[in-house]
This record gives C-alpha cells, sequence and structure tokens, in this order.
C-alpha cells in the first residue's frame, strides 16, 4: 500500500526582548543559574505580572507578516500543569483568542511553490531548565529561562514531507530573523520545533492518529525524525496494530523517537482567563503604526536582489536568507561601485568562512562593508592581484588597519614594472628548462607552473594575468 | 451530572491535593452546588452578549523592555529547602 504522511509543526519562536514577558530580569542568555530569575518568574505570591510592550510589537510584526489576521483583544490564559521548572504551576499562554489568527507561509517544493497555511501564534512565557544529573539523585533547577517571551507558531496539518517540513522551518527561520524578532540560534533554543505526524493510505481523507515529537532542535534532526517517525507508524499499522497518541522524544544519538511515558495521563490543562491580566488590546492605529515600520520580507528581497544585482540564483538565495547578510553585501557593493558578483563571493567565501571559524555574526565582523567594498576598488584599479587581496583582507580581519593603509605599508602593490617582471620571467625560463620545453610541445596547463613560479619570486606581486601573456610572448618567439 | 467519586479523585490528582476517602462525599456535594449555580447560568440568554475575559472593563497594562531586576538569588534561596550550585534541587522528575 502507498503511504503518504501529514505533518503539522509547533515552532516555539524565542522573541529578542531585552527583558521578560511579564517582569523586568533580563534575558540575556549563558548567566549563572537562577541570577536573572525574579520575584514573578519564580512565582512567588503577591506578585503580578505586568506584559512587556515590546513583546507584543513583535508579535504584530510576525502577524502581519504572515498576511494574518491581529485579534484587537486578545486573552491570556493559565494553562495549568505541575512540572518543578514552572513553579506558579501553570503557564501564562493564549488559549481561545490568540494574538495572531491565519496567516501562510509558501515553501519552495520540487513540484514548485505550495502554501502552507498558519493556525495562529499566541505569545506565553518559556518554563525555566531541569538537569538531571549529577545532583545525588535529584533534580536541579534553574529558572533564568522561566518568563522568557514565546511566539508559538502554529501550522495546519499541510505538510506532506519531511523535506517539505524542513522548507517551512527554514523559511519561519529566515522570517523571523528578518523581522528581527529571535536571534534564531537553535544551539541556544531560541528556535525550537515540535512535529505531529500521522500516516495514512493515500488518497483517504481522514487524518490518521498522530504522534508529537519534541526534542527536534536542529533542521537535520527535523528531517531525521519525521523520517524514522513515518517508517515506525507505517510498520505499527502494517503489523495489524494501530498507532497510540502519544508525546514521542527523539534521540539524535540513537535516531529514533520514544514514548514519553509518565507525563501522559496530566494532559489535562483546565485553561482560564488569567485574572491577573486583563485582555491584551492593539488598536487599529498601533497596528498602523507598526506596519509602516516593516522591513522588506524575505521574498520580496530575493525578488530585488536577483534583479538589481548580478547574482547567481544561489548567491541571491543565500544573501536573501540573512536580512544582516543581505545589508552588508549592498553596503559592499555601493563602496565599491558595483562588483556585485565579486563581492557576493568574497562575503560567501572568505568572509562567511571567517565568521564561522570564529562563531561571529555579520553584525561582528572586523571587517565592515566598506572595507570589503575599498579593497574590491584595490582589485578593480590593479594596485593589487586578486592573491595578495586575500592577505590584505586577513590583516583587515585581525584589525591591522584600512585597505590602503595595509597596501603601502607593507609594499604590496602590484609590480607594474614591465622590466622588473620581464626578469623574473627570463629568470624563471632559465631555472625551469623542462618544463619550458613542455610548454613549448603544447602542453598548455604547465604554463601555469611557470606563472606561479614567477608569482612566487615576486612575492605574490605580479598581476598573474600579464606574467601569462608575457611567458607565452617569451616562447612562442 | 452529578459530581462522581471518580471525579473528585481526578480533579484532586491534576490539583495535587491530597483528598482521603472519607473527605470525597463533602467535596462531591460541594463541587455539585457550585455547578449547579453554573447551571442557573446557563439559563440566561447570552446570544447577543459578547464574552467578556476580565470582570472589569480595561486593557492590560504594557511596560517598556527594559531590564530593572536586579540578581537576589541568595534571598529567595534562603528559604528553598535545597540549593546546591545555584539551583533549586527537587525531587527527581523523570527517570
Amino acid at each position: 500500500m502507498e503511504w503518504e504522511c501529514v505533518i503539522g509543526l509547533e515552532v516555539h519562536v524565542q522573541l529578542k526582548t531585552k527583558s521578560k514577558i511579564f517582569s523586568g530580569a533580563s534575558t540575556a542568555f549563558g548567566a549563572d543559574a537562577n541570577t536573572q530569575a525574579c520575584g514573578v518568574d519564580i512565582g512567588l505570591p503577591g506578585v503580578l505580572p505586568v506584559m512587556n510592550r515590546e513583546a507584543v510589537l513583535m508579535a504584530a510584526r510576525f502577524g502581519l507578516a504572515i498576511d494574518g489576521a491581529i485579534n484587537e483583544l486578545s486573552v491570556f490564559a493559565r494553562k495549568n500543569y505541575f512540572y518543578p521548572d514552572l513553579p506558579k504551576g501553570y503557564q501564562i499562554s493564549q488559549f481561545e483568542i490568540p494574538v495572531v489568527e491565519g496567516g501562510q507561509l509558501e515553501i519552495e517544493t520540487p513540484n514548485g511553490p505550495r502554501t502552507i497555511r498558519i493556525t495562529r501564534a499566541h505569545l506565553e512565557e518559556d518554563a525555566g531548565k531541569s538537569l538531571h544529573e549529577d545532583f545525588h539523585g535529584l533534580t536541579g533547577i534553574d529558572l533564568n529561562r522561566a518568563g522568557t517571551p514565546l511566539l508559538e507558531v502554529v501550522s495546519e496539518p499541510d505538510l506532506r514531507s519531511p523535506e517539505e517540513a524542513v522548507a517551512y522551518l527554514k523559511k519561519l527561520h529566515t522570517l523571523v530573523r528578518t523581522l528581527k524578532i529571535c536571534d534564531g540560534n537553535m544551539q541556544e533554543g531560541s528556535f525550537r520545533c515540535d512535529a505531529n505526524v500521522s500516516v495514512r493510505p493515500k488518497g483517504e481523507a481522514q487524518l490518521g492518529t498522530r504522534a508529537e515529537l519534541k526534542n527536534i532542535n536542529s533542521f537535520r534532526f527535523v528531517e531525521r525524525a519525521i523520517y524514522f517517525e513515518i517508517d515506525r507508524q507505517i510498520g505499527v499499522i502494517e503489523d495489524g496494530g494501530s498507532v497510540v497518541q502519544e508525546t514521542r522524544l527523539y534521540d539524535p544519538d540513537k535516531d529514533l523517537t520514544r514514548s514519553m511515558r509518565g507525563k501522559e495521563e496530566a494532559h489535562d490543562y483546565r485553561y482560564f482567563p488569567d485574572p491577573d491580566l486583563p485582555p491584551l488590546v492593539i488598536t487599529k492605529k498601533e497596528l498602523d503604526a507598526i506596519r509602516s515600520e516593516m522591513p522588506e520580507l524575505p521574498d520580496a528581497k530575493l525578488t530585488r536582489l536577483a534583479s538589481s544585482y548580478e547574482l547567481s540564483n544561489d548567491d541571491a538565495t543565500l544573501l536573501a536568507a540573512d536580512s544582516d547578510l543581505a545589508d552588508f553585501f549592498e553596503a559592499a557593493v555601493k563602496a565599491a561601485n558595483g562588483e556585485s558578483r565579486l563581492i557576493a563571493n568574497w562575503i560567501l567565501g572568505d568572509l562567511s568562512s571567517a565568521l564561522n571559524r570564529e562563531s561571529l555574526s555579520i553584525s561582528e565582523s572586523p571587517v565592515s562593508p566598506e572595507m570589503l567594498g575599498q579593497l574590491i576598488n584595490r582589485i578593480k584599479d590593479n594596485t593589487i592581484s586578486g592573491k595578495i587581496a586575500k592577505q590584505v583582507f586577513g590583516d583587515l580581519w585581525h584589525g591591522k588597519g584600512q585597505v590602503d593603509d595595509i597596501i603601502r605599508d607593507q609594499g604590496l602593490t602590484q609590480i607594474t614594472d614591465t622590466d622588473a617582471i620581464s626578469k623574473a620571467v627570463d629568470d624563471v625560463i632559465t631555472a625551469f628548462p623542462s618544463q619550458v620545453d613542455q610548454v613549448r610541445a603544447g602542453e598548455e596547463k604547465v604554463i601555469g607552473f611557470l606563472v606561479g613560479q614567477v608569482m612566487k619570486a615576486t612575492s605574490g606581486k605580479a598581476n598573474p594575468q600579464a606574467v601569462n601573456n608575457l611567458i607565452k610572448t617569451k616562447l612562442s618567439s | 451530572m452529578p459530581i462522581s467519586e471518580n471525579d473528585v479523585t481526578r480533579v484532586a490528582r491534576l490539583a495535587r491535593l491530597r483528598v482521603t476517602e472519607a473527605e470525597i462525599p463533602q467535596y462531591q456535594a460541594g463541587l455539585d452546588g457550585i455547578l449547579d449555580l453554573v447551571a442557573q447560568l446557563h439559563e440566561s440568554v447570552t446570544d447577543d452578549i459578547e464574552p467578556m475575559a476580565h470582570p472589569q472593563d480595561i486593557s492590560l497594562r504594557l511596560r517598556e523592555d527594559q531590564v530593572t531586576e536586579d540578581d537576589e538569588r541568595d534571598l529567595f534561596q534562603e528559604c528553598a529547602p535545597a540549593v546546591e550550585n545555584g539551583l533549586y534541587l527537587v525531587p527527581r522528575v523523570i527517570e
């Protein structure tokens, strides 16, 4: 029998505010345990939550970007359950009336674009962290994360393959970063995904029983966890059994999902409107103000980059996926007055690998767009060769000054003195007679070796094209 | 529908309340009374009335996104039964 899988995703987007959703405690990552958990976050009696304006604005910005409806009035509710990482005994979330309802994202699939509907997006507070190791059989609780603002984005079960799930997630990831509402750091848990997965015979209209997969916090794990789960469910059904509705945890080391028994019975959250929090109101006027400040969205950015610059499709896609990278690119092109393809190569090549090596984001790059533009200018006007440019780039990276200072101080200017190059070429021709014979015999490739020797002799400062021409001329005469 | 013994036990378990066998009838009667009151409300015609989420006609007050809280961990942890390396220690929750 041919099977079809049905996937819906719930993504927890951690909003990039400075302070918590309902308290003035810091949300900075990596602080000592419980030093950023105030009375509200740890649920002391007598405290009251006060809503963070920025979190509301971010949620509204997201709603506008997915073409969803922003509810003028939305309601916070208590989701009741007992777990030590949530000391109040309930999580403040939104239930009946979320801040955003409806909306969609378009994804690319091998069969063309598909629209994935978004059911809703609601604001809620994050829970703390439980640490299960090394506490003499006890569990350690760090409440620094408790109260961090989250936007939970729930999709309709519109996804039909693990690849589509990943495409949707990547699209969402790009969007929330472009909107500057989330840093998107999956290692630090700023963008977390649960997947509802079920299977059914192809052509069947009714949905199968679903399992909820948790703990799949990388694009690769999402794909692998869903693949495993589809196979498991088909196996269960083909063996005559039936799929049980349950929560399953993905184990990336063993590449399988396993049932999370124990948390099941308490799935009765008894939601009710939180009496501490009157309804959240977003007026039309406020919404208009948010709309007027919307940044360029990823799809529009891709279209514009692809049409305004000479870029390959791949390069345009990579740049549009990261608005900071795209901004850097456009500023560098402006500084160099063109050369978009060359600049894209530098950004996606040398610059990106240097940033990766030191785990820096583009906004932390020691090389500014203006510096890169200037470097490109010096290649263009033949002051330096592409090879020397890499050396200058290394010096720029290590803060050794501006492009022209580095070139001047280290004497890197390309040798334009033809006599000097000519002498170096003559020396190489004398030093490598057998290679010279090969070239004369028509082995064109060997010219590269001779050019390399001249470049070495001139410490890379000769223009490789000029050297190449000169060798050809000298050997053909 | 009257509240059953099972309902009382279940709600007590969800709320992590220890209710003895002997106390069950008392809670049954009490909860029944509350539900009777709600049943009376059900009799009113509310078709044209918008549901409200809060008894007062006010909207949520918003604060600016600023860090205003200092670290008061030591003070808060004075009343915790067990702490270690700044963590609160609790009975193991997952095997």
